[in-house]
């Protein structure tokens, strides 16, 4: 019978944080601008087939390196110009954002998982396990994080799966750290210690109870392990680690058109505007989620 | 402690240089050189910033050419079964000289014995003299079984004598790995208890001497005043290390330096048209193939791999693959070695009598691997690129290929392995211009067992009597001969798919001169100028 | 202070050992054989394949191996490199005062220009100034520097012609290495020009190496400004008449200062991560460029030693930034 009146205080306590939430978040003009950035290319993503207007591994022989079609020389068919064997860049950038996407979404999964499981791990039962494992941390966190994804890349073997794997275990301390710390401060609450005496299980408390009050720093760090996945990614693609060409992943496609910097601006141009301007919508995103999120953990 | 002593040395080769510096002469190296040592390595990157600029050895190859000259040993005798060469030396050579170290005498025959010495006899305290130390040419080589002893008759006097005769001895001591380092100065050394300076500070009797080396980034020399040959006619030479292919070429037309190695493909059609560059163009000593494994059915039968070569556009693929900047193969050595057979024909591009010959022999459905290197080589620039026609060439005779890769090492290794299902895309590219250096090592009987080179594990005694007999051989016209007949059994039993011999390109600026490409891939500077 | 120091060096022996085990087995665990990629296409045999391998050590039993390469470390040697068989350590000191040096300058120009733009926009809070600096940084932020770098190389040493392309100073001009920072080195050659072309070649990959930071360090000062000039001591201030010059520059800025020393130090690691980035475009002859040239090459013993010696400098100038904070800030000495 308690049991009934908490969930159903519990949903209207979320519906009533979720409208707050939204209150203070769209009072960031930036963050609303980057959610909406965000919106379309999840939707470019999606419709890429539909969106795009060639295939984008299509090598025209009679198109290579055309410049955009503004230029001289470029053609209404090619909006954005072919690269070096005649394919189209546009093209190849909508599709390019399947892989960010992708990424983004896998590699924060997989940090967000491992270090929720860790953390929670190491701040539920404390002492020596804690010790270990925090340890095991901060030796990870002790190598530049890129320096290490190369490395573990080069252990893994080149690859769009090996790139996205070797950057979350390399991002998963910081999770770990954050739901630890996060655990520790929660676990001496008095309605953990309320849940306990009621005789809920360890599990039923680390996942039940301790776990959804400790969202709010985690989300705001997915947002930022998001942007610095797509950037990460970008740079093994480019140091010709991750995705491998043909691939249309944006960092593999600058890799591909270093040798043209002289001769073809728009091969280099336009796939790192493209990370830019994703990675900057996430963040500003993530500046607008922080700045919601943070007066409530400040209340609460 | 060790970078103020580095900064000591260097400061004096500063004035030095400063008194003379009149003519420079800036090379943009591919890479750094991995020691200034030449015995225990084995890239031509480093053979260019130390064996062919430093150093000098007994003998050498004539320039542009792979035809054995007299260098440090002004003649030599052969005794009439083979085994014992007598070397006359040169009398009046004068090692450099560094701020810490003067030669008190001219090069001799210790020097020379101490040379070999070093690299093959274990108990030389110089054989270990940095830990981890191989000499790996002098060991894949195999010097050590060939050479029996080596005895000072006198001091301008040396005599080798070999367990067998070996036609390609010769050639083997005009390389690298073999240059003449100055006994006196390793003696200084090992008293002074640094020996590994042996590495990076080297003496010699070469064109230039050395002065300083800035890791990754500069190599400074100085013309030898006393070359014994030829003195150079630049007066200071400077590598400056540019690992990109398009950043050498940047610099390259910004004048920043005066020649490059290997350009990109891509730039080779822009470097010809460009007025103030130079291409110099020349056939590479390589061969790219694809090896079938035929000790594997069904490529245990000749028919069966003749009928697949010519089922392969190799034309088409040479086209897309090397991009113009390579010729057809059909024999397993370049067109430039001498003994070339020239008269064997190519097996013609027939898919519909390939696919008959399948049938005749009994092939149906036939699925196989194609192994494409996961590397650039010169003589391969994009495997996955070849593999892939090769995939639709044989699709076209029925015949299904899967194109698997692996990591280099991974490659190498497996590709190996007896057992290997399927054919390997590899190549090779000539030590010294000798035949034996391909045949023997790619195709011999020998190297087709215990980790040797030969992918295709093809063992035909015919073809390796040959090849025995011509390496016993000290008559050029016979071994020519011989090594004619092989390329005909070669042909016959097909054991790879000979892919194409690839072109060296070197783009420089069109005030150079002098500079003679060498069919070796070796950068030599000796006989370059720049005209005002 | 000196038991703050103890404990602090004591904390970081566990973490050592762990990067030294890191560094070990990952390295292990990398496929390809450097005996065999060492004999290339000529390929090697069995007896000479042992033989080889054994003079590397790679015969023994792995944790052997460790203990060796544990024992190794404390004498001071890291082993050598396969490729050029010179000691690990005698190559990353012959490389690291060129990174240093680039790391150096751009956290210098991070700092110069991060804290005051920092500063004024908290001050002028909801200016077009604050606006338009945060949004910079924020574009900073999220910037692929390999492509920042090819840009301003586009257009800097491309179409205008004003700033080479690599390399650390012309080729003309050629002095001894004293110091091992060409800034410094130029000066002391006394030769004419050296040092500007030293600055020329420093000035686009400092700048691309300093982008991050510098967004990172405007807006942390920024916030953490905002936060102490809230604070009731700064209020309290303000009501007693100081000027505003006083309580910005004496009161506020000491404070806020904390944290933004914290973020500065903080941004090694960002360094070093950025540096390989860097030093590939411009090709910078440092250590970013060493570690990814040795992971394409399987040098094993330059890969593994040089993750553990990157490791080390980021673990120690953390502690500096952590001893520093204990000075500035007793409180925390005391927890």
């Amino acid at each position: 019978m308690t049991d009934m009146t908490t969930k159903i205080s519990d949903s209207a306590i979320r519906r009533q944080m979720l409208k707050e939430f939204w209150f203070y978040f769209s009072q960031n003009r930036g963050a609303v601008i980057g959610l909406v950035f965000f919106v379309l290319l999840v939707l470019t993503a999606i419709f890429a087939p539909l969106l795009a207007p060639h295939d984008p591994s299509q090598q025209y022989r009679d198109a290579f390196l055309l410049p955009p079609a503004w230029e001289e020389n470029g053609r209404a068919a090619f909006l954005l110009g072919t690269d070096a064997v005649g394919r189209d860049v546009l093209s190849r950038l909508i599709y390019g954002s399947q892989y960010s996407l992708f990424i983004g979404i896998v590699v924060v999964s997989i940090a967000l998982f491992g270090g929720i499981l860790i953390g929670l791990v190491a701040g539920f039962f404390g002492g020596w396990v804690d010790t270990v494992i925090m340890r095991v941390m901060d030796v990870i966190l002790a190598f530049p994080s890129l320096l290490l994804a190369l490395v573990l890349v080069a252990i893994l073997g080149p690859g769009l799966t090996n790139a996205m794997i070797a950057i979350a275990i390399v991002y998963q301390p910081h999770f770990a750290r954050l739901t630890r710390a996060a655990v520790m401060g929660e676990k001496e609450r008095e309605y953990v210690s309320a849940a306990r005496v009621a005789g809920a299980g360890n599990l039923r408390l680390m996942f039940k109870t301790i776990l959804p009050n400790c969202l709010a720093p985690l989300i705001v760090q997915a947002t930022l392990s998001f942007s610095s996945a797509v950037l990460d990614s970008a740079a093994l693609g480019f140091l010709g680690m991750g995705a491998q060409p043909p691939t249309p992943e944006w960092g593999t496609m600058l890799a591909e058109a270093r040798e043209f910097i002289q001769s073809a601006w728009w091969v280099v141009t336009f796939p790192g505007l493209a990370i830019l301007l994703t990675v900057l919508a996430i963040n500003l995103m993530g500046d607008g989620l922080r700045d919601a999120l943070d007066p409530k953990l400040k209340r609460s | 402690m060790k970078i103020r002593h580095l900064a000591a040395v260097s400061a004096l080769a500063v004035m030095a240089a400063g008194a003379a510096s009149a003519k420079t002469f800036v090379y943009c190296s591919e890479g750094s050189p991995e020691g200034f040592d030449p015995a225990p390595y084995t890239a031509g990157t480093t053979f260019d910033a130390t064996a062919h600029a430093i150093f000098n050895r007994l003998a050498q190859f004539k320039p542009g050419t792979t035809e054995v000259e007299p260098a440090l040993a002004e003649s030599w005798d052969v005794s009439e079964d083979g085994l014992e060469y007598t070397f006359h030396l040169r009398k009046g050579v004068k090692f450099h000289s560094n701020d810490k170290f003067t030669p008190t005498r001219d090069f001799n025959a210790d020097d020379v014995i101490f040379s070999f010495d070093r690299q093959g006899n274990t108990e030389n305290p110089w054989h270990n003299y940095i830990s981890g130390i191989t000499y790996e040419y002098y060991s894949s080589m195999e010097m050590a079984k060939l050479i029996k002893s080596i005895e000072k008759v006198d001091d301008y006097t040396v005599k080798f004598t070999l367990n067998q005769p070996e036609a390609p001895f010769l050639a083997n001591i005009a390389m690298p790995f073999v240059s003449i380092v100055s006994k006196e100065y390793a003696d200084a050394l090992e008293a002074a208890g640094t020996m590994e300076e042996m590495n990076n500070t080297p003496i010699g009797t070469g064109p230039f001497k050395f002065v300083a080396y800035q890791k990754d980034a500069v190599i400074r020399y100085q013309k030898n005043a006393d070359y014994w040959g030829e003195a150079p006619k630049i007066d200071d030479l400077v590598f400056a290390i540019t690992p990109d292919a398009s950043v050498r070429l940047q610099k390259l037309k910004a004048g920043e330096c005066h020649l490059m190695p290997y350009p990109a493909p891509a730039d080779i059609e822009a470097i010809r048209n460009d007025p103030n560059l130079k291409l110099d163009e020349q056939a590479g000593l390589n061969v790219g193939y694809l090896a079938y494994n035929t000790t594997v059915a069904p490529f245990d039968k000749p028919e069966v791999r003749r009928a697949l070569n010519m089922a392969m556009d190799k034309k088409a693929l040479v086209d897309a693959v090397y991009q113009g900047s390579g010729v057809v193969a059909k024999n397993p050595i370049p067109p430039t070695m001498w003994s070339y057979n020239d008269a064997i024909e190519d097996d013609k591009y027939d898919p519909e009598a390939a696919k008959k010959m399948l049938e005749d022999a009994g092939v149906k459905d036939l699925a196989m691997e194609v192994w494409a290197m996961p590397v650039q080589r010169p003589y391969m620039p994009n495997a996955r690129r070849a593999a892939e026609m090769i995939q639709s060439d044989f699709a076209k005779v029925g015949v299904k290929v899967d194109i698997v890769s692996y990591e280099w090492g991974e490659y190498l290794k497996k590709s190996m392995e007896p057992g290997r299902k399927g054919a390997v895309i590899l190549g090779w590219t000539g030590d010294n211009g000798d035949p034996d250096n391909f045949l023997s090592v790619l195709l011999s009987c020998a190297a087709a067992k215990d980790g040797g080179a030969n992918r295709a594990f093809w063992c035909n005694e015919e073809f390796s009597d040959l090849l025995a007999k011509a390496k016993a051989s000290t008559d050029q016209a016979e071994r020519t001969k011989l090594y004619e007949e092989s390329q005909v059994i070669f042909k016959d039993q097909a054991p790879w798919a000979t892919l194409a011999h690839s072109t060296q390109y070197v783009p420089m600026a069109k005030n150079v001169t002098g500079f003679v490409q060498s069919p070796l891939g070796d950068y030599a500077f000796d006989t370059v100028d720049i005209t005002e | 202070m000196l038991r703050f120091i103890f404990s602090k060096l004591l904390y970081l022996i566990p973490t050592f050992i762990g990067i030294t085990l890191i560094s070990f087995s990952f390295i292990r665990l990398l496929p390809g054989d450097p005996v065999l990629l060492m004999a290339g296409e000529r390929g090697v045999s069995a007896e000479r394949y042992a033989q080889i391998s054994a003079q590397l050590g790679y015969d023994k039993p792995i944790w052997q191996q460790y203990l060796t390469y544990l024992g190794n470390l404390f004498q001071g040697d890291f082993g050598n490199s396969i490729v050029t068989k010179k000691p690990v350590l005698t190559e990353f000191l012959q490389l690291f005062p060129a990174t240093v040096e680039l790391s150096l300058v751009a956290i210098i120009i991070a700092t110069v220009i991060g804290v005051p733009v920092g500063v004024i926009a908290a001050i002028k809070r909801g200016s077009w100034f604050d606006q338009i600096s945060m949004t910079g940084a924020l574009v900073g932020f999220s910037m692929p520097i390999f492509w920042w770098g090819l840009l301003l190389i586009i257009f800097f040493s491309g179409t205008l012609g004003w700033t080479p392309v690599s390399g650390r100073i012309s080729l003309m001009y050629y002095f001894p290495q004293v110091t091992g920072f060409m800034l410094i080195d130029s000066l002391l050659s006394g030769q004419a020009g050296a040092f500007k072309s030293a600055v020329s070649h420093l000035i686009l990959p400092s700048i691309v190496l300093a982008t991050i930071p510098l967004a990172v360090i405007a807006r942390q000062t920024r916030s953490a400004m905002l936060e102490v000039m809230g604070e009731d001591y700064v209020r309290t201030a303000k009501a007693k008449g100081l000027s505003p010059a006083r309580v910005i520059g004496v009161h506020a800025l000491r404070n806020a200062m904390i944290p933004v020393i914290t973020t500065i130090g903080l941004q090694i690691g960002v360094l070093m991560a950025g540096a390989i980035l860097t030093e590939t475009i411009f090709s910078w002859p440092g250590i970013g460029k060493w570690m990814i040239d040795s992971i394409s090459r399987r040098d094993y013993p330059v890969v593994q030693s040089g993750l553990l010696l990157t490791a080390g400098i980021v673990m120690i100038v953390n502690l500096l930034v952590d001893l520093t904070y204990g000075l500035i800030n007793p409180r925390i000495r005391r927890q």
